[in-house]
């Protein structure tokens, strides 16, 4: 046996899935059909690692936003920018507060993003782009609390978040989300036929053309507009 | 084989420019050459002379290479990188409701994830009674069905908010797919788990590296939701989320978790990255509306459009186009050649789905003159498409998503077509 130790490696990996699979077999999924199996706690948690706004899921852990800049820069600066103003068309994550009504807002993390959680949860499943889930929770805390030091939410390159204090921060733009309300809209309020014959005085006049901005990917020069979909 | 073609690729030269010079003559000459008659008829083609490929040439088949011209296009100041990026299917190109599977647009956050279909599990957990694991293999033992819907991006024509930027309906509406899923109602892989009383939320969340995540109300869940693992009838391409992916009818394309690989049943929304920073609408007030799950009834017309002009002068015409409602079926849709001054009704073709794209037409004789092409939808609900003004006066230019507001197209005399906002 002792000849052959990777054999012995292999055929115990090969059958401890089998055995998993013995053992729903052995014990049904109790639902109307009987299909599937039970989830083991260890594959729930190895999964199950979102965060929401009240806290649920958080991990244990913490760190400080002095811990976080060193993360950052290391894995996050290439594309977010040294102070998270961005580099190219990547995510801006600092700045903005104010401009949420100007005629171009710029929605960051401290000017837009309603709660904190979605910053640690975010970070946590898909950051670093290219290398996602690399990061530790501590890691994630204290890069989370650099952003807020960046989005100047917190004044202190000291301040540790953690999971106890985490629910106490809370982001400036956060009472401004409203739930949908379209259907009152007039437009869509106004349910009457609508006018079929002379609706508009006068003739057509063409008020903007897209080929003045003609940014249409055939034809487009190198400046790019203002206003991406991401 | 390879020595046949030799052969015959320069007589075939010699036929394409023989061929496009004898269109460009008649084309400008009219009859003239009427009585000696084209090419293409008068003359034997190679392709009525010799045998071509045989069955085992083109084991998965492609369209013809004469339309190696219609494929999926990038607008790459868009987005930052490709592989977190869009692609816009090629709608001017295409007729009928149904999007073939490799026109269908493309949406990653992080790539396409190449997943084998062996080491793929779909989980369950949460507020559940038991939370269970599936297989593919397993997911394809529950009752099946085939539903017909169109997926759109919610930001799809959301580059149009501040007027007319794109020249192409591909552009300007080309985040959109139609296809017909095969798979197995959400509600039964939920009722096998056993929702708790208090489970009024789902998480779906992908096996991509960006692991996308989105909280979908549990109504809807249970309602019309469903796990595919085929679009068309073929299994799910990679790009749109092989081996499954989640159908939530009528809603914002972001929550069609591809490579879906968990539901996490819970009694709060999660506030994610996509449904807060993301895919929540900006208005003119400086507020967010937040989940605007629904697209709104709407509609274009994709031929003639900038990439597809007239070309065949003065006369007998076909106006196609496309409309769709999340709220449901296309009660009517009403087209205008002159800028919206008068409608007239066209006939809708084919189909007609709920929550499902809907083909219509409006023939009419072109008499050279300058056009301004509109089409406005009417869903079931009762629902109008809205012009670009009346949505703006009400939410700004700035919320980046449901843009479903009336297209304008230009036609010249010539036939060129470009995209105008006109008063």
């Amino acid at each position: 046996m002792s000849r052959f130790p990777e054999l012995v490696l292999a055929v115990a990996l090969l059958v401890a899935p089998a055995s998993i699979s013995l053992a729903a077999q052995d014990a049904p999924a109790a639902g109307k059909f009987g299909i599937g199996r039970e989830a083991t706690p260890e594959e729930v948690a190895a999964w199950d690692i979102d965060v929401r706004p009240d806290g649920l899921g958080l991990p244990e852990g913490r760190g400080t936003a002095a811990e976080g800049m060193a993360i950052y820069d290391e894995n996050c600066a290439s594309c977010h920018g040294d102070f998270g103003e961005a580099v190219d068309r990547w995510p801006v994550l600092a700045g903005g507060q104010g401009t949420l009504e100007n005629e171009r807002p710029e929605k960051t993390i401290g000017s837009y993003w309603p709660h904190l959680s979605t910053v640690y949860d975010y970070v946590r499943r898909a950051m670093p782009f290219g290398n996602a889930r690399s990061l530790s929770d501590d890691d994630v805390y204290a890069l989370t609390a650099y952003l807020l030091y960046l989005n100047d939410i917190v004044d202190d390159e000291d301040f540790e978040l953690s999971k106890e204090n985490f629910t106490s921060i809370k982001l400036p733009n956060a009472d401004n989300f409203i739930e949908d309300d379209r259907e009152s809209e007039p437009h869509y309020a106004d349910k009457s036929d609508p006018c079929m014959s002379d609706c508009k005085p006068g003739k057509a006049e063409v008020k903007m053309h897209a080929a003045v901005l003609d940014v249409t990917p055939e034809n487009a020069d190198d400046s790019a507009p203002q206003g991406g979909i991401d | 084989m390879a020595e046949r073609q030799q052969v015959l690729s320069p007589s075939r030269r010699g036929f394409l420019t023989g061929g496009l010079m004898g269109a460009a003559a008649l084309a400008s000459t009219g009859l003239a050459r009427a009585s000696e008659g084209e090419e293409v008829i008068t003359e034997i083609q190679d392709w009525n002379r010799y045998p071509g490929d045989g069955v085992d040439a083109r084991p998965y088949g492609q369209p013809s290479q004469f339309e190696a011209h219609v494929v999926r296009k990038n607008v790459p100041w868009l987005t930052s990188d490709s592989i977190s990026s869009i692609n816009f299917t090629p709608l001017h190109e295409l007729d009928g409701i149904i999007t073939p599977n490799g026109l269908c647009f493309e949406r990653h956050h992080a790539g396409i994830a190449e997943i084998e279909p062996g080491s793929h599990r779909l989980m369950i957990n949460g507020l559940v009674d038991r939370q269970l694991v599936f297989t593919i293999a397993d997911l394809k033992r529950f009752p099946r069905e085939n539903r017909i819907f169109f997926l759109e991006c919610a930001a799809n024509s959301g580059m149009e908010w501040r007027g007319a930027q794109l020249n192409g309906c591909q552009f300007t509406h080309g985040m959109i797919h139609c296809v017909a899923y095969t798979g197995v109602r959400l509600k039964y892989l939920l009722e096998e788990a056993g929702v708790k009383t208090a489970g009024k939320w789902l998480l779906a969340e992908g096996a991509d590296a960006s692991a996308m995540t989105r909280s979908i109300p549990m109504e809807k869940a249970l309602d019309d939701c469903m796990v595919a693992f085929a679009m068309n009838g073929e299994a799910l391409r990679p790009e749109q989320g092989y081996p499954i992916r989640l159908v939530v009818p009528g809603w914002e394309g972001n929550m069609w978790i591809k490579w879906l690989r968990r539901l996490e049943v819970g009694d709060e929304p999660w506030e994610q990255r996509e449904e807060t920073s993301k895919y929540t609408d900006l208005l003119a007030n400086g507020k967010a509306r937040r989940h605007t799950w629904v697209m709104d009834v709407k509609s274009v017309i994709t031929n003639p459009s900038p990439q597809a002009p007239i070309t065949h002068g003065k006369g007998a015409m076909v106006l196609s186009g496309l409309a769709w409602s999340g709220n449901g079926a296309i009660s009517r849709v009403d087209v205008s050649i002159d800028g919206g001054r008068n409608w007239h009704a066209a006939r809708i073709d084919g189909p007609s789905l709920p929550m499902a794209l809907h083909r219509f037409y409006y023939e009419f004789d072109w008499d050279g003159s300058e056009l301004f092409l509109q089409s406005r939808a009417i869903d079931d609900k009762g629902f109008i498409q809205p012009t670009k003004e009346q949505l703006r006066s009400v939410r700004g230019p700035n919320s980046i998503y449901h843009n479903n507001g009336i297209q304008t197209w230009h036609v010249d005399g010539e036939g060129v077509v470009e995209n105008v906002e006109i008063s």
